[in-house]
């Protein structure tokens, strides 16, 4: 229960980009057709689905500090703290999934790769997701709940993604004010769907 | 000062601005705005980022392999963010507590990664270093202006100083909520994108 509170909070309350304006460059740039915004939305679940926990694993069992116990014994551990190269670690990791994800797909499912393709190796520097893994940290989640929190904070970046590139396929009719047409309009727009998710704002399961 | 330098130096503040027109970096710009003074800090680590990596970048561009040029930007990138991370835990702590993730995201802020791609890669130090100076003076100009506004308009005060006496406080100013929200954040670039380009005429789009 407590799980799926996590992931009702992950997809609306805290939604990654509406409230935490994460993955902001592809959230904007993505969103001009639905079907691409299906695609790149899919493949965020999907890395961060992978991400998230793994680097979980990474920060308990190397990074943290004592984390070593496991292969060093509790006494030489105990010293050696090596927080400082989370940055550099979750980024690392992060850009390898994603070339393993894109060749794994690409070696089993040819009709999947083709429709993300293009999006996989972007993702390496979606901030969504190193934001993804820099919240677990920072909120102390353990293995479940960062699985569950990646899949939730995917949801809700590829449900806002969608939402956006449906309105702005419609906006193409309507007269705007030429100096707001295209950035302006979409910020204004993303703005009132950010107000829109506020109402989820007290939600609890 | 030559017309080549200055180009490189104050197009972005204007005509080129990142932010505004690049589209790039835009997760930081909003949320760090609340306030003014995480804005000020905020400009400084990006400025700190983008000129070291610029410069890196510039002077390893003809021994980087095209192959893993990415994942060596990010390298590079990702050690000068563990710096400014480290000096700001060590020197501004509080505001390093109210910045939380997202000094470690200028990481995957596309201006930096977008600069040293396109720009950093096929040029000298020198340039390099102008560059990223006049992209962070871009970036830092957008996060001032949102920053003043939205600490003002929400709380009535100027990095921590009151501005305008708030009503709960026996003062006049009623504190508009919303600019402390999100759609604030978001609004306020949607205004500053419009009149931006109501002012230079050839900036705007030609479709929604």
């Amino acid at each position: 229960m407590e799980l799926l509170n996590l992931f009702i909070k992950a997809t609306f309350i805290e939604n990654m980009a509406l409230a935490f304006f994460l993955g902001m460059c592809s959230f904007l740039a993505v969103s001009k057709k639905v079907e691409t915004a299906v695609g790149l939305g899919f493949a965020v679940i999907f890395v961060l689905l992978i991400t998230t926990p793994l680097n979980n694993l990474i920060y308990h069992y190397l990074l943290q500090e004592g984390a070593l116990s496991w292969m060093l014994g509790e006494e030489r551990a105990a010293t050696i703290n090596l927080e400082f190269l989370t940055f550099i670690a979750f980024i690392a990791t992060i850009a390898a999934m994603v070339q393993i994800v894109e060749m794994a797909i690409d070696k089993f499912s040819p009709a999947l790769y083709g429709s993300l393709g293009v999006f996989l190796p972007l993702i390496a520097v979606n901030c969504a997701i190193l934001g993804g893994s820099l919240f677990m940290v920072q909120r102390e989640y353990n293995l479940a709940e960062s699985t569950v929190f990646g899949v939730g904070a995917g949801t809700g970046f590829a449900l806002a993604m969608v939402a956006l590139a449906a309105i702005r396929e419609k906006l193409k009719y309507s007269n705007v004010p030429p100096g707001l047409r295209g950035l302006g309009i979409t910020f204004i727009t993303t703005g009132l769907m950010a107000m829109g998710f506020m109402i989820f704002g007290g939600i609890q399961l | 000062m030559q017309k080549e330098t200055k180009d490189i130096l104050f197009g972005p503040i204007h005509l080129k601005n990142p932010i505004t027109l690049q589209v790039l970096g835009i997760c930081s710009a909003l949320a760090v705005t609340t306030q003014l003074e995480p804005a000020l800090v905020m400009s400084a680590a990006l400025t700190f980022v983008l000129v070291g990596s610029n410069v890196t970048v510039s002077l390893l561009r003809n021994k980087i392999p095209g192959s893993i040029r990415v994942i060596t930007q990010l390298a590079i990138i990702a050690s000068l963010v563990i710096l400014a991370d480290q000096i700001m835990k060590a020197f501004l702590f509080d505001v390093s507590k109210q910045l939380s993730v997202f000094v470690g995201l200028i990481i995957t802020n596309c201006i930096v990664m977008g600069r040293a791609e396109a720009f950093a890669m096929a040029n000298p130090p020198m340039k390099s270093a102008l560059d990223g100076l006049g992209n962070s003076l871009g970036y830092s100009a957008i996060l001032i202006i949102v920053g003043f506004f939205r600490e003002l308009l929400g709380s009535g005060k100027l990095l921590g100083h009151v501005v305008m006496p708030t009503v709960n406080n026996g003062g006049w100013y009623n504190p508009n909520g919303l600019m402390v929200l999100s759609p604030g954040a978001f609004f306020i670039i949607g205004l500053i994108i419009w009149a931006q380009r109501s002012y230079s005429g050839e900036l705007q789009e030609d479709e929604n």
